[in-house]
Order: structure tokens, then C-alpha cells, then sequence
């Protein structure tokens, strides 16, 4: 979707300010949220690009006025609502009012902790010989979907370079929507600053995206 | 508290409150639903306040500093070599090391949410989570540098790595002169989070830190 979250290239935001010294959490409510956000992922009731998708689409004022966990946490909530996984009435009552529905992998335990520590697993066998090579030059599509996609908008309609080849991935487009993993190859394409900027932008520039095939056309 | 904390409105009194009451509401539905043990959030708390850190990137860079042949294993597949190193944190796959060079510099952003190699760097800062960061990087990414107190040649390349996938990057920054003999405790030493990143530079020995 062309949300607010897909912020490369755009201007107004100041400057990067680095907190010295920067705590992991700076209250503790954070650390609850990034642990909640973890267990019911691992537990089966949404993946990574599901809770993603739910953050692209709070509201562009909400995304942009709320802190990063806070954004998780609003997230989180829609994801759970809209699953089924709790209800309005819970949120209301502040406790669990109506019953549970059950989980694909089961209740979170502290068995499971060391298990998330290590990040999934996203490659797959390929469906398909890759379309594309190192050295091959290619377009990012000029496509808009709606839904959650992994193609940032400055890099549509631009030329680029194949440089590596990742394997097959699963698909954040399907997985996202619960649509499936169609795994695709992943590719990393590097643009010139200047075809993504302009005659005007620095020349030293270049910046490179992960891109899924079917962000790609030959050129 | 710093000063710049203040200028971000969910810091503010209020909100807080209301989000702090909505995240305990949902902590004990979860619980009472029997979704998750209540012992497991904080396991996975505390986890990630002692296993995952920038002290493991470090590790990673030293050894590739050292050893030539680990270097050389690092920048062909990140996740299979770091795996052969018992003292790092296990390593999910898709990690990629990028080596900068006197001539290329390399930075990495995650411009659609926070993409970061947790397992090497620990959580990102709020600095690269931010807005800031994520929508200047790709276009400006000299004057972020410089954001950071960092500057380059002019004539050196830079390379900006979009984390849009599951593709994780490690930058691997270069070595500091003077580090002739160096044991890889003493490198370790040197390697900052942001230096990782591509956003600074290593210490430079004798340097106050």
C-alpha cells in the first residue's frame, strides 16, 4: 500500500538525532509490547508480514505521532481483533470476557523463549528457475498495490542492476494477507543516486533494494 | 531523560498513562486466555537484555579482522560463518556482511519499517527506527553522515542498503591503523554499534572512548 510507512526519499523529518547512551527500553510498557508481539507471532496467531501489514495501516497521522512501540502495540491490537484472537468486549473490560480460540502451535511458554532468539527461516524451494542473473538489468515495476508490499515507492518505473542472487523467499505480498508463500527469488538490484534523484543528486550515491521477482521486468 | 526525549509527544504524561494501562489490559487478556505464559514474556525480556547486543557483531568483525580466511567466509554467506563461531549468539539465515573499502562506503536502512540484524547489533536505536533516518537515507545519505558527525571524501562511494526482504546486513567496517598485533579481545574493543551500521567508524586506538 502507498502508505506513510514507505518514507524513502521523502523530506521534512529533521535531522537524525542519536541518543547517547540509548537504553534498549525507555519505559518499561515497551518491553512488554515487544515481547507480547513475539510470543503470539511465534505462537502461531499471525507472521512477521501480517504484523507488519497492521502497522502500515494505522492512520498516517496515528503512524506518525506515535512512538515505535506504541505502534506495535496498536498494531498488535487490530492483528488480535481481527483475527479473532480477542474480542472488543476484552479490550473493554481490560480482561478476558469471551473465550479463547485456539493457537497453531499452542500456548507460548517459556520453552519456546530460546527458540525465538534466533530469527526464522524464509528461504524455500524454488517453484521455478530464476528469471534473472547477476549483471542483468531490470525495472522496478510501476505497480501500487493495496496491500502489503515490500517495493518501496522511489524505486518504481527506475533501472537497476542485478547484483546478487538470495534464493527463493516466501512471498510478503501473499504471506501477508494470509494469500499463502508463493516463494519468489530475491534479488538485490542496485539503482544509480541519479536515476532514482536526478541529474542534481550526488553522483557518488547508489542504493540498493532486496527486491522479489515479480517486483521486476526485464530491460 | 535527555533533552531530545522531551520533544516526542509519547514521552508525554498522559499518553503514557493511557498506553501503559492498554498494554497491561491486553498483557493479562493474553494471559487469561492462556495464549502465553506470563513467565515466558519476561523470559524473552530478559533474553533479549542479556543475549543479543552489539557485543556480538563485534566479535564477528574482530575475528574477520584477524583471520583471512574467516573474512573471506563472512562476505560469501554471513550466517554460515558466524555460525562456526561458538561464542557469538546462533545466527538466523540470510545475514550478509558488506565490507566497506577505501573506495565504498556502505550504510544500512530499512525505509518501510525497522529491518535490523538483531542477533548481531540487539535492538535498533530509536535513531534508526525513526522517520528521520528511513526517509533520508536513500537521498541523502551524506548529509545523515553528517547527522552523525561523520564525513567522507567526496569522491567516495556510497552505497545505501535498503533492507526491503529478510536479507539481514552487517557492515563490515575497516580497520584501524595502529591495530598491527592486535589481539581480537582488543579489536572487539573497537568496533562500535554504528560503525556496524555504517553510520560511524571504528574507535581509533588510543582515543579516548
Amino acid at each position: 500500500m502507498n502508505g506513510v510507512h514507505d518514507m524513502g526519499g521523502m523530506d521534512g523529518f529533521g535531522k537524525v538525532e542519536p541518543e547517547p547512551n540509548e537504553p534498549m527500553f525507555h519505559q518499561e510498557w515497551e518491553s512488554r509490547v515487544l515481547a507480547m508481539v513475539r510470543a503470539m507471532g511465534a505462537a502461531g496467531a499471525f507472521n512477521i508480514d501480517a504484523s507488519r501489514f497492521y502497522r502500515e495501516t494505522l492512520p498516517p497521522q496515528v503512524y506518525l505521532s506515535s512512538s515505535y512501540y506504541r505502534k506495535w502495540l496498536l498494531g498488535l491490537e487490530a492483528l488480535l481483533l481481527d483475527k479473532g484472537f480477542i474480542s472488543k468486549d476484552d479490550v473493554a473490560a481490560g480482561h478476558s470476557v469471551a473465550p479463547a480460540k485456539s493457537l497453531k502451535h499452542g500456548k507460548f511458554s517459556i520453552a519456546d523463549v530460546e527458540r525465538i532468539m534466533v530469527r526464522g527461516k524464509f528461504g524455500r524451494t524454488a517453484p521455478a528457475p530464476a528469471k534473472f542473473k547477476a549483471g542483468d538489468r531490470v525495472r522496478a515495476k510501476n505497480i501500487h498495490p493495496a496491500t502489503h508490499t515490500r517495493l518501496p515507492r522511489y524505486v518504481r518505473g527506475r533501472v537497476g542492476v542485478v547484483e546478487r542472487d538470495h534464493g527463493c523467499h516466501v512471498f510478503p505480498d501473499t504471506v501477508a494477507n494470509d494469500a499463502g508463500e508463493h516463494p519468489q527469488w530475491l534479488y538485490t538490484v542496485v539503482f544509480d543516486g541519479h536515476e532514482l534523484w536526478g541529474p542534481d543528486s550526488d553522483p557518488t550515491i547508489k542504493v540498493s533494494i532486496d527486491a522479489f521477482e515479480p517486483y521486476l521486468e526485464a530491460v | 531523560m535527555s533533552e531530545h526525549d522531551h520533544h516526542h509527544h509519547d514521552h508525554d504524561h498522559s499518553e503514557l498513562s493511557e498506553t501503559e494501562l492498554r498494554v497491561r489490559a491486553l498483557e493479562s487478556i493474553l494471559t487469561e486466555k492462556g495464549y502465553v505464559e506470563a513467565a515466558a514474556l519476561d523470559a524473552i525480556v530478559q533474553a533479549y537484555e542479556t543475549k543479543i547486543g552489539p557485543h556480538n557483531g563485534a566479535r564477528v568483525v574482530a575475528k574477520a579482522w584477524s583471520d583471512p580466511a574467516f573474512k573471506k567466509a563472512l562476505l560469501e554467506d554471513a550466517s554460515k560463518a558466524v555460525g562456526t563461531l561458538g561464542h557469538v549468539s546462533r545466527v538466523g539465515d540470510h545475514l550478509v556482511a558488506i565490507e566497506n573499502t577505501p573506495g565504498r562506503h556502505n550504510m544500512v536502512v530499512c525505509t518501510l519499517c525497522s529491518c535490523y540484524p538483531w542477533e548481531m547489533l540487539g535492538l535498533p536505536p530509536v535513531w534508526y527506527k525513526g522517520s528521520p533516518y528511513r526517509s533520508r537515507a536513500v537521498k541523502d545519505p551524506r548529509g545523515v553522515l553528517a547527522d552523525f558527525g561523520v564525513s567522507l571524501p567526496k569522491e567516495t562511494e556510497i552505497r545505501v542498503w535498503d533492507s526491503t526482504a529478510e536479507t539481514r546486513f552487517l557492515v563490515l567496517p575497516m580497520r584501524p591503523a595502529g591495530t598491527e598485533g592486535w589481539s581480537e579481545d582488543q579489536l572487539a574493543d573497537l568496533v562500535t554499534r554504528d560503525s556496524m551500521i555504517g553510520t560511524g567508524f571504528p574507535k581509533t586506538p588510543g582515543a579516548p572512548s
